[in-house]
């Protein structure tokens, strides 16, 4: 049986011990004997949250299909656990082994939101790796960080040993190699990790180093040795349909925040929004084929006994087999009494008719994304969806028998005017007009418009990359506008609205956008106790203000000034295949208000052509 | 057909609260295939009813989950399936047709006591204090509810009682009617040897759930009848 790292003492005394035993059904368990290699996986968020993370199911299940290697995992402990870790001295370990992480060959890190990097923190001062990676020994493991936020991996540069720049499943076979080829030759941690510099994709912070000018702005970013890469390019699985995927995914044995069997059909979206990072970085589409995702759905539903299926991908109606796939689905999941989930899907009469035959007759709220008021401001972002698409299909919605819509905007966007913030509730109020027209009888009751906005930041790899963001106090500002808009409006008792906190969204913009000067930030935050700062009931303004002000940084600097073209950005030495040129053309565009056709329509010339694969090849054999 | 199934929870599951492992069962249902019977309506559930809940932190080799079943295989066959599909700490021990098909025969209605071996984990059991522990007319113990506290006599609960060198095993009345958790018992002994109650002294170890039937205490499972490979022939045949 295996022995728990925590006594029965702990573990009865803390919320949720289940997230800390391990021991869930398809956990993969394997000899220490016959491991060469040990590497722990680990999402820094509490376990609901990490294991509902389709990214390490996948990493996990490759890792562990080679024989010397063991893939483990960890999660950020809850407040709770981390004080009895401290206090106790124990040595935070993965789930697996329950043995310290400190002991493994590889600890590596999803960064999938800006807010968890004080988490990043944590699990290295638990683990007793020193969180600077210049102070780390031999025995230490090697940090690795991957994920979307490694496409500006600058604001944690110190703390890691390598970044992996893009999809996980491509380039680990060779690191490992090098990795024994390094041991059995007796090679250091830096012989190791030069060596790893070579290696598309791979980018080791220690190995190069940025001035800076005296306005404060890269002067320049260089390696400090001959051979190393300027630019690294990021990795990208050319053919979906072969690469790995786990047939036997990891079931919990307590509840998670999206306990279901998650189905990715594809990477990358053909719509190039211009406010969306994962648009642009995971370019070119890539669809995996129908007969692929068939075998996996079936795989994973037997081998879970999941309750619900999912399909995740950017834009789910892009898929050019989706009615083929949801049609296999339907009669799959009706015979063993399995939900289909079917999000990000464009609200039209397939999806209408589809939601119908997997939704029971209590019919849940339609979802749809404007993001943006008018429609000037939605040709700015490239948001190709018209108000007469949305009104159409609000309007086949409410005929179908569903009266709850969910619309989803952004606030702070460039351009925008109050009247772009205004025509919020004006698109609000024409589609519960939309849903009155109906004659009496033939409606059910009341409709409910739920608005919610988010605020606007500018995320590197995107045509808004080089905008001004707002302060907290134009966010507010606009809010209330929307606010006192909404309650102007004709049907207001119809319209709800939901706003966000604006203080977190300012520390995003900095740690998006921010360079390797953020480092003692976010350190300094780290010691002052700021520990999960995307949960509400943990974020702790002030202490990140604090922070900022004892090392003396601008916030203004990083997110309200307008960034010139011709500036070094931290991220320019990334090549995520979309050129600088076709992002500068974008923005160009966007104040203009000119609109770019998807990737179907038409080739843009963006540059992922050169990854020589998905949509840019398209009929083009 | 309505079947009994009597399971064990070691181990780290110990650890896993009663919502989960009702979770649990819903998807070793389905990956072991079992053709379980869904309720009707708008959003259909397997119909599936546990016994009594253990307490998080203990363990037990007597637990029991009813369930509805359209088809069936034989019991054993049943037993290996599910073994198959389950993780070593929650193992199928017995897989058994119950006649009763009304709500009276469900586990939940029907178990009256309960076995503990309970274990001592910091110190030696003291034996004088047990005896005189058990050889009282009543026991007061303080009962806490959401809303309120009593006093309540857990001596008439106490139905037998033996120590061994293995523990002190217990047979406590549980159920609807009467119910006893082996941690009042333990708080109770605490306070006669003038402690407050000891958190983590003693691990509890559930054996078995009984009926009583005929003033015979009989445990659950000998309530069905196990199905054999013939039994299921015949059934065809009709």
């Amino acid at each position: 049986m295996r022995k728990l790292a925590l006594k029965d003492e702990i573990l009865l005394s803390i919320q949720q011990p289940a997230r800390y035993i391990g021991g869930e059904v398809n956990m993969c368990m394997k000899n220490k004997e016959d491991i060469q290699i040990r590497f722990c996986m680990c999402f820094p968020d509490v376990y609901e949250i990490g294991m509902s993370h389709l990214g390490i199911q996948i990493l996990y299940d490759m890792f562990n299909r080679w024989e010397d290697v063991w893939c483990e995992r960890v999660y950020s402990p809850w407040p709770d656990l981390d004080a009895l870790l401290r206090r106790e001295k124990i040595p935070l370990f993965a789930l697996e082994s329950q043995e310290p992480v400190k002991n493994f060959d590889f600890l590596g890190i999803t960064i999938q939101y800006e807010m968890c990097y004080t988490n990043i923190l944590q699990i290295l001062d638990l683990s007793g790796i020193p969180l600077m990676a210049n102070e780390r020994t031999e025995d230490e493991p090697i940090v690795i960080g991957g994920g979307p936020c490694v496409y500006n991996p600058e604001p944690l540069a110190p703390f890691f040993d390598l970044f992996y720049i893009g999809e996980g499943e491509t380039q680990y076979e060779a690191m490992l190699a090098l990795y024994r080829k390094n041991r059995a030759a007796g090679g250091s941690r830096r012989d190791f990790l030069q060596s790893c510099a070579a290696l598309p994709g791979i980018y080791v912070p220690s190995l190069y180093e940025t001035a800076y000018q005296e306005d404060g702005t890269i002067a320049s970013f260089q390696p400090v040795e001959e051979g190393i890469p300027q630019k690294i390019r990021k990795e990208i699985v050319t053919n979906l349909s072969e690469t790995y995927y786990p047939d036997r995914p990891l079931v919990p044995l307590m509840q998670i925040t999206q306990d279901r069997v998650v189905l990715e059909i594809q990477r990358g979206c053909i719509r190039g929004c211009r406010f969306c990072q994962a648009g642009q970085i995971y370019r070119p589409v890539r669809e995996r084929s129908l007969s692929f995702l068939k075998r996996q759905a079936i795989q994973m539903l037997d081998s879970s006994g999941c309750e619900e299926i999912s399909l995740s991908s950017l834009s789910s109606s892009d898929y050019s087999k989706l009615p083929e796939l949801v049609t296999f689905l339907i009669e799959e999941t009706a015979r063993r009494h399995v939900n289909i989930s079917l999000p990000s899907l464009r609200i039209d009469a397939f999806s209408l008719d589809v939601m119908n035959k997997v939704q029971d007759v209590k019919k849940s709220s339609l979802t749809f994304a404007p993001e943006a008021g008018t429609q000037r401001m939605r040709n700015v972002i490239n948001k190709g969806l018209t108000e007469e698409e949305i009104l159409y299909g609000a309007g086949q919605a409410f005929r179908g028998g569903w009266n709850k819509v969910k619309l989803y905007f952004m606030l702070g966007q460039p351009t925008e005017t109050d009247e772009d913030v205004a025509g919020i509730a004006a698109l609000a109020q024409r589609i519960a007009e939309e849903y009155y027209e109906i004659p009496k009888e033939q409606r059910n009751g009341k409709c409910q418009i739920t608005v919610s906005t988010s605020f606007f930041v500018p995320k590197p790899f995107t045509p808004f990359q080089w905008a001004p963001m707002n302060t907290a106090e134009e966010f507010l500002r606009k809010a209330y506008l929307v606010k006192d808009s909404i309650r102007t409006q004709k049907n207001q008792k119809s319209l709800r609205y939901h706003y966000h906190a604006a203080d977190v969204t300012i520390l995003e913009g900095v740690l998006a956008r921010g360079d390797r000067r953020i480092a003692p930030v976010i350190r300094r935050a780290y010691e002052k106790g700021c520990l999960f700062d995307a949960w509400d009931e943990h974020f702790d303004n002030e202490k990140w203000m604090k922070a900022f002000q004892e090392e003396g940084v601008d916030i203004a600097f990083y997110n309200t000034r307008q960034r010139s073209t011709d500036e070094i950005l931290p991220w320019d030495f990334i090549d995520c295949g979309v050129s600088k040129e076709f992002l500068k053309k974008e923005y160009e565009k966007a104040l203009a208000g000119i609109v770019t056709p998807d990737c179907r329509t038409q080739c843009n010339g963006c540059g992922a052509a050169v990854f020589g694969g998905g949509v840019c090849f398209e009929n083009k054999n | 057909m309505k079947i009994r199934i009597k399971f064990t929870k070691t181990g780290h599951l110990r650890f896993i609260g009663h919502l989960d492992v009702m979770r649990y069962f819903q998807k070793l249902m389905r990956r072991a295939n079992v053709d379980i019977r869904y309720s009707e309506g708008f959003s259909p559930h397997q119909i599936m009813s546990f016994a009594q809940p253990l307490g998080v932190g203990d363990t037990s080799e007597g637990e029991y989950v009813d369930i509805e079943v359209l088809s069936s295989g034989c019991s054993e066959e049943m037993i290996r399936c599910l073994n198959e599909k389950s993780c070593p700490e929650i193992q199928i021990k017995n897989y058994v047709r119950i006649l009763d098909e009304t709500r009276r025969s469900n586990a939940m209605s029907c178990v009256a006591a309960a076995d503990y071996q309970i274990l001592f984990q910091k110190e030696k059991p003291a034996e004088e204090i047990l005896s005189s522990l058990f050889s009282q007319e009543s026991i007061l113990v303080l009962r806490k509810t959401k809303t309120k506290e009593m006093v309540a006599d857990i001596r008439p609960l106490i139905l037998d009682w033996a120590l061994k060198p293995e523990g002190l095993f217990v047979r406590l009345a549980t159920g609807s009617a009467a119910n006893c958790k082996p941690d009042a018992l333990m708080d109770a002994y605490d306070a006669l040897r003038g402690l407050t109650p000891q958190k983590f002294a003693y691990h509890f170890h559930r054996l078995e759930m009984y009926a009583k039937k005929e003033e015979q205490w009989v445990p659950l499972y000998q309530l069905g009848e196990t199905l054999t490979p013939e039994m299921l022939t015949e059934r065809v045949a009709e």
